[in-house]
């Protein structure tokens, strides 16, 4: 099919120093920022508004599984660190380190949701679902708007393990600027993790 | 839908041929990449949803005229349930204002404004191939058709479409029927479109410019675009939250915007409690209040380029245009709770946002007063799209100017959900935006088509509208000052209704001749598609991009790579033989 060459879309612009990918990945965090950034203030609405927080009585601390909450934020800042070592792996130019790493990301991020899943039956083990109180419904929201937010991470960085690194031998700097853009995508993740972590677990 | 195909294929013919081979059908224009015809698809769409919400209202005018009284013909086809022996029912009545604003706005003038304005005509005023991402762009409208047609199946759900008005307010809204679920997910991805396009957008504008396009070269319309893509861009998301909010209380049966011992029909509701109304309200008017604004913007920019071309003189204050669109936006961000005066917040609060309030109201007049400027001293050439957009002017500043008292606290007590705020909303988006709209098309339409619209039909067109839609909106102002509540089913309920109710007639009246005096656009529209003028590249003698290109431009937009030698506005200068002196020509 005839596409049309678009400018930048590689090499990036002498006055922003960007490719076009990146400046708009990086508008894309900004709204995720904004995304986010309501939920925190819906959730600091909801809290200030009660008496007691969790609601029932007790810590957040107490009802929340600090040690696997722990354990999930070891393994996000590992697959973030992988991440950048599978980028870095394409700048140096070897492919094979490049899928050693991601797979690695993919395999990490495999792990955070199954531990997410388990602390998850554990919650509607003991009746707790989102309807039982706004403690839930929070957690639920935001602990599960995140990990739709992993699932779309790993649907991109398994693309980019399989398929798309096709690429490489065609364009190798487009391949490149596209595990990067991933990249700033999969660490504003574990970013907002960062957050999610003590404000729901141990706040 | 079909008859966007139609148009996309009406417009297509004969340009696809700058040594690019044949696309087949479906990738032409079904799932094209090419912005131009992206921009057409969504301009097609949105004047349908444009004409569908104004049928909404045009059946809900007949209940506020004529209350209780069987509505002839129509009233016996839409059925029992919806109008019990001809005679509308209130949930009826409820469901027609709640979907006309969702419709209007979010499926009617943004994708017109932005979707369809914006996509077309922005890359080729910045001298674009097209947009930077065109895939992405192609998605954006895939994700807002679904998204449009779930909002329009609402109204065969169980119980109807949503009906909590369209601005959704919970607690009502967490225990509506099924309708406002499927509001709820048409939202998210009518939400997701617009997301998608606003990073389109900025990365367009900023990093595709043609050589020497300089910002400061940047004709009015794209500032504008620019400023309302930020808009977009983060101020939807809040709402995108709400919504999936909303949709946790109604479907997991959580509790964010239920209050504790909530009473529904005299039994205590089951839910967990300890929400709060409000903050569905703070997150709606968050996007609600930019929202506005992205509903304004373009059209300014589209009255701007209409002005400079039709007067033959540069725009007066280009720089304080632009500076005062940018201050717009930033402030637009922090004056959403004047909507919530009513909601008591507190005093400090609405002291501050009165405050912020009075200031967003200066670029405004500053913009309005650069347009009159504008026109001072100008040979004015009058055409269709000159008409349109002088009409702007007086009944944006009607709009704009009555909205001041809604931002005071104290004269909000009385005027707030009164058919005042109604009259003034809808001066600024209808009488305003919309004809800013209508003279985009009639400008704009030779570059889509090749062929120019009748202007006799177009003065015609005008006209009407124009007196018309006064018809309509003036007396609004009044029986709100009568005390007039905007909600009423029967608004003859109070003795105060009953002495404005004559007003209600006119206005009902003055909608329907609305409707008649869209007849010849609609005439003119399909029909200069086939029996227009044929026109070259230039037809208006401008001077901005856009009109460097080919009508309709082909695939890829530009002949040759287009370069920028001067700003965009230079009409008349003095010395030249022409009165106008193009960006894009070397010698003017």
């Amino acid at each position: 099919m005839s596409e049309t060459v678009i400018p930048y879309m590689v090499k990036p612009h002498p006055v922003t120093g960007l490719p076009n990918g990146k400046f708009g990945i990086w508008l894309f965090l900004s709204s995720e920022v904004m995304l986010f950034g309501a939920l925190f203030s819906s959730y600091v609405l909801i809290r200030i508004g009660m008496p007691h927080w969790p609601p029932e009585g007790g810590l957040s601390s107490e009802v929340l599984s600090v040690p696997w909450g722990t354990f999930n934020t070891a393994v996000l800042i590992t697959s973030s660190i992988t991440m950048v070592l599978a980028w870095a792996s394409c700048k140096m130019g070897s492919l094979p380190r490049f899928k050693r790493w991601m797979g690695a990301t993919v395999f990490l991020a495999l792990v955070f949701l199954v531990v997410k899943y388990f602390e998850y039956s554990d919650k509607f083990h003991h009746d707790h679902f989102p309807s039982h109180d706004n403690f839930f419904a929070v957690y639920f929201l935001l602990t599960g708007l995140h990990g739709l937010h992993i699932v779309g991470g790993i649907i991109v960085n398994t693309f980019l393990l399989t398929w798309g690194s096709r690429m490489w031998k065609t364009d190798p700097e487009h391949f490149t600027n596209r595990v990067e853009n991933a990249g700033l995508y999969w660490h504003f993740v574990d970013l907002v993790w960062i957050f999610l972590f003590p404000s729901l677990y141990l706040l | 839908m079909s008859v966007e195909h139609h148009t996309a294929g009406g417009n297509g013919h004969g340009h696809a041929d700058h040594g690019h081979h044949e696309l087949p059908f479906w990738r032409k224009y079904i799932f094209s990449v090419d912005h131009k015809v992206i921009g057409i698809q969504y301009a097609v769409t949105a004047l349908v949803f444009l004409l569908f919400g104004f049928s909404l209202m045009m059946l809900l005018r007949w209940q506020l005229a004529y209350p209780g009284q069987p509505l002839p013909v129509l009233g016996k086809l839409l059925g029992e349930t919806a109008m019990p022996g001809g005679v509308m029912a209130p949930e009826f009545y409820n469901q027609l204002g709640a979907m006309h604003g969702t419709i209007m706005v979010f499926l009617g003038v943004v994708p017109l404004a932005v979707g369809g304005f914006g996509n077309f005509v922005v890359p080729l005023q910045i001298g674009a191939p097209d947009m930077a991402f065109p895939r992405l762009n192609m998605v954006s409208y895939w994700v807002f058709l679904p998204g449009c047609i779930l909002m329009v199946c609402s109204f065969f759900a169980n119980g109807g479409a949503a009906q909590s008005g369209w601005t959704s307010y919970p607690p009502l809204s967490d225990i509506a029927p099924a309708g406002q679920t499927m509001w709820c997910l048409a939202m998210v991805l009518i939400i997701t479109s617009s997301l998608l396009g606003s990073i389109n957008f900025i990365v367009t504008i900023v990093q595709l410019r043609a050589k020497g396009l300089t910002y400061w070269r940047l004709p009015f319309f794209v500032h504008a675009q620019l400023v309302t893509a930020f808009l977009l861009l983060l101020a939807f998301p809040p709402l995108e939250a709400a919504t999936v909010m909303q949709l946790m209380d109604r479907l997991a049966g959580t509790s964010f915007f239920l209050p504790s011992g909530l009473v529904v029909s005299g039994e205590q509701l089951k839910a967990a409690g300890g929400g709060s109304p409000l903050l569905w309200q703070h997150l709606f008017w968050f996007l609600a209040h930019p929202e506005v604004y992205v509903l304004i913007l373009p059209g300014m920019g589209i009255v701007a380029e209409v002005i400079a071309n039709n007067t033959r003189k540069p725009l007066w204050g280009y720089r304080l245009l632009v500076y005062s669109v940018i201050f717009i936006g930033f402030m637009s961000f922090v004056v959403w709770a004047h909507h919530m005066f009513m909601t008591g917040m507190g005093t400090t609060m609405s002291t501050f946002f009165q405050t912020t309030t009075m200031i967003i109201s200066i670029p405004s007049v500053v913009i309005l007063t650069c347009f009159i400027m504008s026109l001072y001293g100008g040979n004015i050439r009058f055409t269709a799209p000159m008409l349109f957009a002088t009409a702007f002017l007086p009944m944006f500043a009607i709009g704009g100017l009555t909205g001041l008292p809604l931002g005071l606290t104290a004269s909000d007590i009385y005027l707030h959900d009164t058919f005042y705020v109604i009259g003034h909303f809808h001066y600024v988006v209808a009488p305003g935006t919309l004809f800013a709209l209508f003279a985009g098309i009639y400008y704009w339409y030779p570059k889509a088509t090749g062929r120019q619209l009748s202007d006799k039909l177009g003065k015609v067109h005008f006209w009407l509208s124009f007196v018309a839609i006064n018809f309509v909106f003036m007396p609004m102002f009044f029986q709100g000052m009568a005390g007039l509540s905007r909600r009423l089913y029967d608004p003859t309920v109070y003795a105060h209704g009953r002495g404005v109710q004559a007003l209600n007639v006119v206005i009902s009246w003055g909608a329907w001749g609305l409707a008649l005096a869209q007849l010849p656009f609609v005439v003119n529209f399909f029909m200069s598609l086939r029996a227009g003028a044929r026109v070259a590249e230039n037809p208006w003698h401008s001077t901005t991009l856009e009109w460097a290109a080919p009508s309709p431009p082909g695939h890829g937009n530009f002949l040759t790579e287009p370069v920028v030698y001067r700003e965009p506005y230079e009409y008349s200068v003095p010395g030249k033989t022409k009165d106008y002196s193009p960006q894009f020509q070397a010698e003017g």
